[in-house]
């Protein structure tokens, strides 16, 4: 770049489409700088190879912003983590995220776990954190009756947070398509070339863009695709493997903050918290994978995860479980985040990022907006950028009279799918019809819960199968879960060429 | 809204409860159903083998509910369907909505809880695996092919030999998918023995005693599962893993009383049946409300739901009409005891009625000889079993109707099995309208026999 103005306007190369930025992945990384660059004159595309955002690491994770004490000081995970935290509380506000200050305890066992928290408080508060404090056995009880018998202090964080890891992408992806992104989905990258300073991205779909930057928030893939510009690849990127379980709202009272493990020789240690909707989960594990696919759940994971939690609470009701679930974490060769300037001009990657990544998004956001403007000069402000996501109307939560007002002014909302989660109609079709709005049964689950509860989803999902088919105007056999070819459905009954025959419809 | 009795539910227990409290002499009654129709879960199990105790004659579960649908109707009683009960006070307020008359606060004198159970879900057994479609429970997968008449996969495995893994194994072994075996952890069948010969052994379906799911794969759709075979505490045993290709994973792991609504009450559960905790008189423990049918606690068999939901009504008129003494004591249903499944080729198990009588059964020169029988049908079963078989054969077919596109069908008399493949592609066929009555013949003599496709619904 030689100038300092990048233009906001439709720019056409031939009939390839011409964008100032391209982010590469809609995960909580992406999604929250394309929210964050919507505040300037920019012309932006967030890409995503899934048909949905938040489909990576962001989909299945702990759900935690943790305070910062943990990530050593110096290193860009503690600067990021400590800034991310406090900017949170705003982020929340304007988007509308489930987010609670529920705070953590460290929980030390040992004289030599004592020293650890002693270590972790130092480091903390080198980084920054406020209110960290080590407390007694009686204190740490007091705020966790449950804890396992054998607790003899803690590090208490009052600033760490549970936040709701889906609602967050959606919410900063909903809200930069509202200040203009342009968000593709299945749009997976798979050639990247550099022609007089800018940037012609192709898809394996078979679509082109042109773009001046790029920014490669890709997680997992985030070395592949840095390849596509540098063959002299100066990092690789790990999956790491979590494993949870998710325990229905009546287990709600075993914990009501977040508790970890003290880290030792062995590890980090796993940790129990309540999820923003008022769950338990437990997890994760922590097991390099060969496979940047690989989901599973597997029986081994799960048995050593209900071992390791027994040192963190008293009480766990795993009849209680009504879900099990695994996430890939981002783990660096460089151990470090890697949010810089690359060594390719106007490329910058934001890739790497694995715990404590959803906590440090908005301060990684807010460093991105900073790159590009250190290199590009100041930046021009977008005068129609707005803040605020309308909030999701919230059914259940409404009193009754506002059920009453709300059901005669849409009687969809007087309809409720899900049983478990007490959803309606009127929000499911909110859910599908808002900007990046849910094409899939995940989709919907994801924004508005229904199969998120205890029978998940053996009543709601007919019905939900069934409002996807009519809202978008597809057959029921074409709805599907979560990934493309995720079909629930294989066709009609009773078709004319008798039992045999599954194919007609 | 005023009512001296609110029901929460229209299915089996709600409809009973419901007619013989209006039998009983009390005055406005209202079932509340949350979906399109009332009838609960047994519009959907469109098989027959209910009513063999209550009416002395075998139903399918349609039919069954139509009987008390009808009663319900002639004596006047108001329900509402498609509403849902989102909260029950403890001071007996029902607060629900529909799209139509929106919120409605309905003050009540008595209560009866009869809201059935739910299945539990892949989590309840920690499952391992990825997470793509083509996993459901057997009672998602029955309504998707019995209700709305879509099918759920092609080659399919079933977790669980409960009695609706076991009916699901055969209706999609009829509606022309491969059902590659059903998997069971313990060492026998929860399943009723009838539901093993008719379900299993009639299709060639295997049943694996002492397996259970190590692995699931599959992006996008489920495509293959790992059986091992488990030890004597349940626990998978090391080099049994065997891979299976399929598209399709049903669980039948167990149901669980639905009982959200009555802890807003305030109502007491117990721990161990997962419903509420009663009186002999299924009083709860808030006074007034009463529990009945699966809600409190899972019954195998929808008679026995009939018989203490008419207890239930009987408890709450008692208690409307001021004549009910609370009993101090309370009582708890204790699970079943099931069936322990052995099959050899002289033995048999009569699948007349629920009992399930295991007879052993000898040819003897031209004779044949049965014993165990308890009662002279499972002598004349054990016979025609042996020289010409037959069964009742239910589906579906299509129907043009604005809300439904199915209709419950069954062969009006036992049809000979080695027919009844033959006589589903004949009903696959067929296409009828509404306005239909339970009983109508939709194709008469199929295959040239004396029996008649009948309707089992009613669709106005």
């Amino acid at each position: 770049m030689t100038s300092g103005s990048l233009l906001f306007k439709n720019r056409w190369v031939g009939k390839i489409k011409m964008y100032d930025i391209a982010i590469i992945g809609a995960g909580i990384i992406g999604t929250s700088a394309a929210r964050e660059l919507s505040r300037y004159q920019f012309k932006i595309a967030l890409l995503e190879k899934e048909n949905d955002v938040a489909c990576g690491g962001t989909k299945a994770n702990s759900g935690i912003v943790h305070a910062g004490y943990d990530a050593l000081f110096g290193t860009k995970k503690s600067l990021y983590n400590v800034r991310g935290n406090q900017l949170y509380d705003q982020v929340c506000q304007e988007l509308s995220i489930p987010f609670k200050r529920v705070g953590s305890l460290v929980v030390a066992k040992s004289e030599e776990d004592l020293l650890t928290l002693e270590r972790l408080k130092e480091n903390g508060i080198r980084a920054k954190v406020q209110s960290l404090k080590i407390i007694g056995k009686q204190e740490a009880f007091e705020l966790v009756p449950n804890l396992n018998r054998q607790v003899i202090g803690a590090l208490y964080a009052p600033t760490a947070a549970i936040i709701d890891p889906w609602e967050a992408a959606i919410a900063y992806a909903e809200n930069a398509v509202t200040n203009g992104v342009n968000l593709m989905l299945n749009y997976e990258v798979s050639n990247i070339s550099k022609i007089n300073d800018v940037f012609q991205i192709t898809s394996v779909q078979g679509h082109t863009l042109k773009s001046r930057w790029i920014i490669n928030a890709s997680g997992l893939y985030g070395d592949h695709v840095y390849r596509m510009v540098n063959s002299a690849l100066s990092f690789n990127i790990s999956p790491k493997k979590g494993e949870y379980y998710l325990l229905d709202k009546a287990a709600a009272s075993i914990t009501n903050r977040i508790v970890f493990g003290c880290p030792s020789k062995e590890g980090k240690g796993v940790l129990a918290a309540p999820t923003t909707h008022g769950n338990v989960l437990i997890g994760p594990t922590s097991s390099l994978v060969s496979q940047k696919s690989d989901t599973k759940t597997t029986s081994e994971g799960l048995m050593t995860l209900r071992d390791k939690a027994k040192s963190l609470l008293h009480h766990i009701p795993y009849e209680m479980n009504i879900t099990n679930y695994a996430g890939l974490r981002a783990e660096p060769s460089t151990r470090d985040f890697i949010v810089e300037a690359s060594e390719i001009p106007n490329f910058i990657n934001a890739v790497g990022i694995k715990s404590p990544g959803l906590s440090s998004a908005p301060a990684i956001a807010e460093e991105i907006v900073g790159i590009i403007e250190r290199l590009n000069g100041p930046l021009i402000v977008n005068p129609l950028f707005n803040p605020i996501r309308r909030p999701r109307l919230i059914f259940s939560a409404l009193s009754d009279g506002e059920k009453e007002l709300l059901i005669k002014k849409n009687p969809l909302y007087g309809k409720i799918i899900c049983r478990c989660e007490m959803i309606t109609e009127g929000e499911i079709v909110d859910a599908i019809h808002r900007p990046v709005g849910a094409t899939t049964v995940n989709g919907v689950k994801r924004r508005v819960r229904p199969g998120s509860g205890r029978c998940q989803g053996g009543f709601c999902g007919p019905q939900v199968v069934s409002i996807l088919s009519r809202e978008l105007d597809i057959r029921r056999e074409k709805v599907t879960l979560e990934g493309v070819e995720s079909y629930i459905l294989k066709g009609r009954t009773n078709s004319a060429h008798g039992g045999g025959n599954l194919d007609e419809s | 809204m005023k009512v001296d009795l609110a029901i929460i539910g229209g299915g089996p227990a709600g409809l009973s409860a419901a007619i013989t409290a209006k039998n009983n002499g009390v005055e406005t009654i209202l079932v509340i159903e949350r979906e399109p129709s009332l009838g609960g879960i047994l519009q959907q199990c469109i098989h027959n083998g209910f009513g063999l105790e209550y009416f002395k004659e075998e139903l399918t579960g349609p039919e069954y509910a139509e009987r008390f649908m009808r009663q319900l109707l002639a004596s006047g009683i108001h329900f509402l369907t498609e509403t849902m009960v989102y909260e029950i006070t403890g001071e007996k307020v029902v607060k629900a909505v529909n799209k139509t008359q929106g919120l409605m606060l309905i003050h009540a004198k008595s209560i009866i809880l009869a809201m059935g159970c739910r299945e539990k879900p892949r989590g309840s057994i920690a499952l391992p695996g990825s997470r793509p479609a083509g996993v459901m429970t057997a009672g998602t997968a029955q309504r998707y092919i019995n209700i709305e008449g879509y099918h759920v996969g092609k080659k399919i495995l079933i977790l669980g030999s409960g009695d609706i893994g076991l009916i699901m194994a055969r209706r999609l072994f009829l509606e022309g998918a491969e059902v590659i075996a059903v998997a069971e952890i313990l060492p026998y069948s929860g399943g009723l023995a009838r539901n093993i010969v008719q379900c299993l052994h009639d299709y060639d379906i295997p049943l694996l005693l002492s397996h259970t799911i190590t692995d699931l794969s599959g992006k996008d759709r489920v495509e293959e599962v790992t059986l091992s075979q488990v030890d004597c505490d349940l626990r998978p045993i090391k080099g049994t893993e065997r891979k299976y290709a399929c598209d399709t994973l049903l669980l039948s792991v167990g149901l669980v009383p639905e009982n959200e609504l009555s802890k807003l009450a305030g109502v007491q559960i117990d721990l161990e049946t997962g419903g509420p905790i009663v009186t002999a008189d299924l009083e709860t423990s808030v006074p007034g409300v009463f529990a009945c049918g699966n809600v409190l606690h899972v019954h195998d068999i929808v008679d026995h739901v009939t018989l203490e939901a008419q207890q239930a009504g009987t408890s709450a008129s008692r208690y409307l009409q001021g004549l009910f003494i609370r009993d101090s004591a309370t009582m708890s249903f204790k699970a079943s005891k099931k069936t322990q499944y052995s099959s050899s080729k002289d033995e048999m198990i009569c699948i007349l009625c629920p009992v399930g009588c295991s007879l052993s059964v000898k040819p003897v020169g031209d004779e044949i000889t049965v014993t165990g029988n308890k009662c002279p049908k499972g002598r004349e079963y054990a016979v025609s079993e042996l020289t010409s078989p037959k069964r009742t054969l239910t589906s579906t077919v299509i129907l043009q109707h604005a809300d439904l596109s199915r209709l419950p069908v069954k062969t009006d008399k036992p049809l000979k099995k080695e027919l009844v493949l033959e006589a589903m592609s004949i009903i696959n066929q067929t296409i009828v309208s509404s306005p239909i009555k339970s009983g109508d013949i939709i194709i008469s003599g199929i295959l040239g026999t004396d029996v008649n496709i009948v309707s089992t619904r009613s669709i106005p």
